[in-house]
């Protein structure tokens, strides 16, 4: 993997935190720089040369994203402000009016806030019943435990496709097919997902997938909410305004484009769009599939490491993401990310916005390192070498 | 002072903190200090008598600089009147904000004075401050 093409890596940091947002190639920075200096303009508005670039270089870019998770239709995916307003949408837009009081949505306490809580406000603005798959010792979803959780009110199953405490992959092939057996909608939350496995919806067979740009390569502020047509066409827009209507009257009548600008209201993010396609294309090139091995890989290197050290608890040694969450013993995760951070170190402390898991997990706040596709070996190593201290309390003051 | 002697005061804290675990009272009034980071999460609860601090009380999960800067926040607030300690905890975010700052009521807390050189230490050192004034401002007529 080429390091060269990562400008922040020159900055001598040793950057662990992929799960929060990843670093961006020269690629993906020099098309955002690109449309600004050279074709800057709106979508969809003008009938002007650079203006319809836009739209071209725009709708490129949806067309990217479908092959990337091999949708249908381009008009399948709906471009967002990242994976959190894709949930949000899809909460608000489709189960508030499809759903009723005492229909029940399954979660579990593993998922992070932003797909736990829209259907808590849900809950409260209609009388649907969250309810919670439970999780095996090693705080992972099995089909059989969601079959246990299923009755006749359930109407959703809502789950990450891989968790980002603890990185476990959820089988959510077999879970669509139990459920859609048993007329359950699927959504899933792809954001550490999609960077890093291979994920076909056709053949995962998933009704809606939520996941952030930014965590693959691309600018921050973009996302995707994918739908299968039929049910995407049903989702009422959040929001209305211009780009998403065909005609309004005096008579307060509108009509409502299709599919997929009617859930694109107003001027989108044109620069984080296209750099997304930048994105998609580094991924590419270099291969999904080898980002997946390279980042499991890692992993493996990094759990043997850091079982050699004896002041290390890890908490996912055999997830299969490439999430490790760790504290040193006795030591609060807060304090140990703060050391870290003397020594250039990025990770994560804390509760990863999963504030429910610590219920199952009965640990409140862990360090978490998330790699990805630049890291290497050699910074696992220098990591070992960090933690390898009985002194990192007093050090972190 | 210098570091070494900051650096134990600050462990000993932490290590043995002060009235650390709460009490079922109902004089005393009680307030839940989250730190936004999502990390930080500590109760503290107040009993105020005739306008003075009697007990201040405090549990939770934080980090070294949030335990040990609660710790001694509370030795020094104990037995002060409201004003008297609200102007303390301005002295002290004062100093954690690099303004100019009253060092002769500070006591321990002192130890905290060169905590502005690790900007993403300043949050856990005022979170006391915070919940303290919370309730204290209810008492300022």
């Amino acid at each position: 993997m080429n390091r060269d093409d990562f400008p922040m890596l020159k900055n001598n940091v040793y950057y662990f935190d992929n799960g929060a947002t990843t670093l961006k190639p020269k690629e993906v920075i020099a098309s955002t720089v690109d449309y600004y200096e050279n074709y800057s303009g709106n979508a969809h508005r003008g009938d002007y040369d650079i203006s319809l670039k836009v739209d071209n270089v725009y709708e490129n870019v949806r067309e990217k994203v479908r092959a990337f998770i091999n949708a249908e239709d381009a008009s399948e995916i709906i471009f967002t402000s990242g994976a959190t307003e894709s949930i949000n949408m899809v909460v608000n837009g489709f189960f508030k009016h499809n759903l009723k009081k005492g229909d029940e949505v399954l979660i579990t306490k593993a998922e992070h806030a932003s797909l736990a809580l829209p259907w808590f406000v849900l809950e409260k603005e209609i009388g649907i019943v969250i309810k919670y798959i439970e999780l095996t010792n090693d705080m992972e979803v099995t089909l059989d435990n969601v079959k246990k959780s299923i009755t006749n009110r359930t109407k959703v199953i809502a789950l990450a496709h891989v968790t980002n405490v603890m990185g476990d992959i959820r089988p959510i092939k077999e879970i669509s097919k139990y459920a859609h057996a048993n007329n359950i909608y699927v959504v899933v939350d792809g954001a550490q997902s999609i960077p890093h496995i291979k994920c076909d919806v056709k053949d995962l067979d998933i009704d809606f997938l939520a996941f952030s740009a930014h965590k693959m390569l691309g600018p921050t502020g973009v996302g995707v909410l994918y739908g299968k047509y039929e049910l995407l066409d049903k989702v009422i827009p959040t929001n209305v305004g211009g780009g998403m209507n065909t005609i309004f009257t005096s008579l307060n009548e509108y009509n409502l484009k299709g599919l997929p600008w009617r859930l694109e209201a107003g001027t989108p993010n044109i620069a984080g769009v296209i750099g997304f396609g930048s994105a998609i294309d580094y991924i590419n090139k270099i291969g999904i599939d080898s980002i997946s091995k390279h980042c499991a890989e890692l992993k493996r290197y990094a759990v043997s490491k850091l079982s050699n050290l004896n002041n290390i608890d890890v908490y996912n040694p055999n997830t299969e993401g490439s999430i490790i969450a760790f504290n040193v013993r006795n030591i609060f995760s807060q304090d140990t990310a703060i050391y870290l951070n003397k020594h250039k170190i990025c990770v994560r402390a804390g509760n990863h916005c999963a504030k429910l898991l610590k219920e199952s997990l009965g640990i409140n706040n862990t360090c978490r390192i998330s790699f990805y596709l630049y890291n290497t070996k050699e910074e696992i190593d220098y990591l070992i070498k960090v933690l390898d201290n009985e002194n990192i309390l007093e050090e972190s003051l | 002072m210098d570091n070494n002697l900051k650096r134990s005061i600050i462990l000993e804290n932490y290590s043995n903190p002060f009235n650390k675990g709460l009490i079922d009272d109902p004089n005393y009034e009680k307030v839940n200090m989250n730190n936004e980071s999502c990390i930080d999460n500590i109760d503290i609860m107040i009993n105020i008598d005739n306008n003075t601090i009697k007990d201040v009380r405090f549990d939770g999960e934080a980090c070294a600089i949030s335990t040990s800067a609660t710790s001694i926040m509370l030795k020094e607030l104990i037995g002060k009147n409201i004003k008297d300690a609200l102007y303390i905890i301005e002295q002290y975010e004062n100093m954690i904000e690099e303004r100019k700052y009253d060092d002769a009521v500070l006591g321990e807390a002192i130890v905290y004075n060169e905590i502005y050189k690790q900007p993403n230490r300043k949050k856990c050192a005022l979170l006391p401050a915070n919940g303290i004034k919370k309730i204290l401002k209810n008492y300022v007529i």
